[in-house]
């Protein structure tokens, strides 16, 4: 079994309009602990995708991930720009090098997650969308292979955002807030949450 | 005018980076190479990849580019930016860890004396030294 480009192609739509379709929940949650613009920022992004989805398709993955990245950091505006930019370029050149999907999601997304964490000089626990990325690499690895996998990374992430509410932030705009900011889902682990359930919505809706 | 670090100012508010960019010029005069942008690709507050680029292509110098930030997003941006120029010209970049006014103003003092890169970094980076 290999990745179908139609496949591919449908899993990116619907990824961009559920992130787009979010943008009043991400904003609502960022004016609680940021400076509102997340939903916005991550709009304008993904129907920057959206514009470009025909071109995109036909690229090999490898291109396409990092043409999403590139639409992402030069249309985004805040740091989530780069953030998600980041994940989507180093995606791609993990599958540049010996990597295909679906076999190697697990290498794949932890290039992603990685240039994530380097970009945003963060690591887990520090209530960001690293927050979700991590418990969902981790999933992504230790049920690799196994039937109920795509289902295993939706729950993955529904509960991981959910633990972002008692975490009190130490990087990014929400840090300033100090102890207030314990209590709020952090938007940037919400609008990770969305993309990864949209893409696995897709792929269950493809089985 | 070549023989001076260029200053790159970066805010989430093109009124900052230009009022900013306004001081620099004021007090440096115009021997040192001076460029500003603020907000997001819609023209609201923010940042933009694509304009810090085109500011620090605005500001080039051989001796290079030094960049001032207002808010984490500038910064993560900026970084952002820098990775997306030509390969020959991201070594001679750097963003400074200064407050963006005094450390635009104090960057610029240093490169109009004709100093490297990195004393112009270093000069404006003793701002936040404590």
């Amino acid at each position: 079994m290999s990745l179908q480009p139609e496949t591919f192609k449908s899993l990116v739509k619907v990824a961009a309009e559920r992130v787009i379709a979010s943008a009043p929940e991400l904003t609502s949650l960022d004016q609680a602990i940021g400076d509102g613009d997340h939903g916005f920022n991550m709009k304008r992004g993904f129907e920057a995708v959206l514009g470009k989805l025909d071109a995109i398709s036909e690229q090999p993955f490898d291109e396409a991930l990092k043409t999403i990245g590139k639409t992402l950091v030069m249309t985004v505006g805040g740091a989530s720009g780069p953030l998600y930019g980041s994940f989507f370029l180093a995606a791609g050149e993990a599958l540049s090098h010996d990597k295909h999907l679906p076999e190697d999601i697990a290498d794949v997304f932890g290039s992603g997650v990685s240039a994530v964490s380097a970009r945003g000089r963060s690591h887990a626990g520090e209530k960001t969308m690293l927050d979700v990325l991590v418990p969902v690499l981790e999933t992504l690895k230790n049920a690799a292979g196994q039937p109920d996998l795509i289902a295993r990374v939706s729950t993955t992430a529904a509960e991981a955002v959910e633990r972002t509410a008692p975490m009190r932030a130490t990087k990014g705009r929400a840090s300033f807030l100090g102890p207030r900011s314990v209590g709020h889902i952090d938007p940037g682990a919400r609008s990770s949450c969305v993309l990864v359930q949209a893409v696995c919505a897709s792929l269950e809706g493809k089985q | 005018m070549t023989d001076a670090v260029g200053i790159v100012i970066v805010s989430h508010s093109k009124d900052i980076a230009k009022g900013t960019a306004d001081m620099v010029r004021q007090m440096v005069g115009s021997e040192v190479k001076v460029a500003f942008c603020g907000g997001n690709p819609d023209g609201g507050l923010g940042t933009s990849v694509s304009l810090i680029v085109d500011a620090i292509n605005d500001a080039w110098s051989a001796k290079g580019v030094a960049i001032l930030v207002d808010l984490g997003g500038a910064e993560t941006n900026s970084e952002m930016a820098v990775e997306m120029l030509e390969p020959a010209r991201r070594d001679l970049v750097v963003v400074c860890n200064a407050p963006i006014v005094e450390g635009a103003v104090m960057a610029a003092t240093e490169a109009a004396g004709g100093s490297s890169l990195a004393q112009v970094k270093a000069v404006a980076e003793e701002l936040s030294a404590d």
